[in-house]
């Protein structure tokens, strides 16, 4: 057990790593000036030479590297260029959208896949398995943004019950939870069509195992064998799809951040790319990323608990 | 094999119904797409402009046409990268099994795969100004290790059979075994991962270009006319109906394809496939 957490702890670390270079180096290093690009084809020498002072820009690559990523580690993440506030503050406002919206989300993807994934299994090649499978085909088919605005267009335009977009902050939870209702739920589709795929499959997989065979034979029902023995076992492949998904939907939740005018981290990427804040996207990617990382890896550690196999390793 | 799949035939006649339309569209569209008419904007359906026009009175229809254009080069050339560089890496991965070789090439794939793709996209398109190009590169490179993956698992098992030893003690080096025994066996697995690519490139493209940082106008594309529709959905809904459901369309056409190819090609997995 021991060894394997340090293993899966050690390939964090690299992956770490390696993230950080990448987009330093897509957004520093490789060609053009960053100080030119931020500032527009009217900035003046001086103002250039200014930026790049207040960037840091004068050291080489590698000090410049291990500056931004040294302040990152003590959370130090820059100063936006825009906003002349730090990056720090600003992704800890965002992040009070983000990460409710993303768990909002995963909660709604979970319980909605679950009983769907489990019932088209129980009534495989019956009507119900179809219809499900059916609809799930064309969840995912469905791009989230187009989901969100078609959901904008009967809830917020026809029927009135929700606002297009906008946050009123946390001050009033409810209308909080309000407001991200109609983009969880955006989110949330896809991720539950193709969650209830995997659950339905993996359900399917371990009810072939002898064990459910003796289970039956011992006079449980197939739903007691599902509920008792199958459901489990089935839950590994599921634990991974739920992981992979969290990067699914912090990718898709910048999108739907800028569909619903919701001020979260999503916003401010756009906002700093639009602006060309440099600073703001580096940082703010960075730390995406390494969520994403993060996730997984806790993924990793959650499968050695549900699976003793995996611990001896 | 004596009956084609159902989901093989719907989804080949779908995506092959967009594949054509793409292709008219390079010949003939009923209007051209870069011409601005003000007077002539959002119309309703009519006989001359069956969808109507949009904001800038050109024809929805035309710019639907050619908007497959767009989505189907993007995603196509961005599988194309994934195959010519993901494939090759595989086959030398699982030629090499256990060497170092083998190691780099599948922990750069793990790294590549941790990696949350549309963010990454994001930012090269950012940083690199947004443009087709990057939109392909962007989705391309994360098409590499899926198909490492796919290419290195179907050839791993099949450097233990018979036949690839016999090649093997007949002379032949790794390098052309992969390319002329394994390849040939692993394309069934390849054809099914590369319908599957193009779909998610099809939806990447639609969400990069919703958000300007995929084909820029006046290049039509079907993620940019959700982003223009979205200031006029209360007054003029179809405009961000139609493009959503060509999107979804040619989505669900790929997916059922790649399902029923996958049947179709390997009887083994009908039952209970997700």
């Amino acid at each position: 057990m021991l060894r394997y957490l340090l293993t899966r702890a050690l390939s964090l670390g690299l992956s770490l790593v390696v993230a950080s270079v990448v987009i330093f180096a897509l957004i520093e290093v490789i060609p053009g000036d960053p100080a030119s690009y931020m500032m527009g084809l009217n900035a003046t020498e001086e103002n250039l030479a200014a930026l790049r002072a207040e960037l840091g820009l004068e050291g080489s690559g590698l000090s410049r590297y291990l500056d931004w990523v040294g302040g990152m580690v003590t959370g130090d993440f820059g100063t936006s260029y825009t906003y002349r506030v730090p990056v720090a503050n600003l992704v800890l406002d965002r992040l009070w959208v983000s990460l409710p919206l993303a768990l909002y989300a995963l909660t709604l993807s979970t319980l909605i896949a679950f009983p769907i994934g489990i019932l088209a299994a129980a009534r495989r090649g019956q009507p119900a398995d179809y219809g499900i499978m059916g609809a799930t085909q064309l969840g995912i088919a469905v791009p989230n943004f187009w989901f969100a605005m078609l959901l904008v267009l009967l809830f917020a335009v026809t029927l009135q019950w929700f606002s297009a977009g906008g946050f009123p902050g946390w001050s009033d939870p409810l209308a909080a939870m309000k407001a991200l209702t109609l983009p969880a739920i955006a989110l949330a589709l896809p991720q539950a069509s193709i969650l209830a795929r995997v659950m339905r499959s993996a359900l399917l997989e371990t009810l072939d195992q002898d064990y459910i065979r003796t289970a039956r034979a011992k006079g449980l029902s197939r739903a007691q064998a599902i509920r008792r023995h199958a459901l489990r076992n089935a839950l590994i492949p599921v634990l991974t799809i739920i992981g992979l998904q969290f990067s699914f939907l912090i990718a898709g939740a910048i999108i739907i951040e800028n569909v619903f005018f919701l001020p979260g981290l999503g916003r401010l990427i756009f906002q700093g790319i639009t602006q060309r804040d440099l600073i703001v996207v580096e940082s703010v990617t960075m730390l995406l990323v390494f969520a994403v990382i993060l996730v997984t890896f806790l993924v990793d550690v959650a499968y050695a608990l549900v699976d003793p196999r995996l611990r001896r390793r | 094999m004596t009956r084609l799949p159902p989901a093989l035939i719907l989804g080949a006649a779908l995506s092959g119904a967009f594949l054509l339309v793409a292709l008219v569209s390079l010949l003939w569209v009923p209007h051209a797409v870069d011409g601005v008419a003000i007077a002539n904007r959002l119309q309703p359906p009519s006989a001359a402009h069956p969808l109507g026009t949009d904001q800038l009175g050109r024809d929805i229809l035309s710019m639907l046409m050619v908007g497959a254009q767009t989505s189907i080069a993007v995603a196509l050339i961005a599988v194309g990268i994934g195959v010519a560089l993901g494939v090759p890496l595989g086959l030398a991965a699982a030629a090499s099994r256990g060497s170092l070789l083998d190691e780099v090439i599948m922990r750069g794939n793990d790294l590549i795969f941790a990696f949350p793709s549309l963010v990454i996209a994001i930012l090269i398109t950012a940083r690199y100004g947004p443009s087709a190009t990057n939109a392909i590169l962007a989705i391309g490179i994360f098409n590499i290790p899926v198909f490492a993956r796919v290419a290195r698992g179907g050839a791993l098992p099949l450097w233990t059979l018979d036949y690839i030893l016999a090649a093997r003690t007949a002379g032949k080096g790794r390098i052309r075994i992969s390319a002329e025994h394994i390849l040939p066996n692993i394309l069934n697995l390849l054809i099914v991962q590369a319908t599957i690519q193009f779909s998610l490139g099809i939806l990447a493209e639609a969400a990069l270009s919703y958000v300007g940082l995929g084909a820029q106008p006046p290049t039509p594309s079907w993620g940019r006319m959700l982003a223009e529709a979205q200031t006029m959905i209360y007054t003029h809904p179809m405009l961000a109906v139609l493009p959503g459901l060509a999107i979804v369309l040619m989505v669900l056409g790929l997916n059922l394809m790649g399902d029923g190819l996958r049947d179709a090609l390997d009887p083994r997995l009908r039952r209970g496939r997700a």
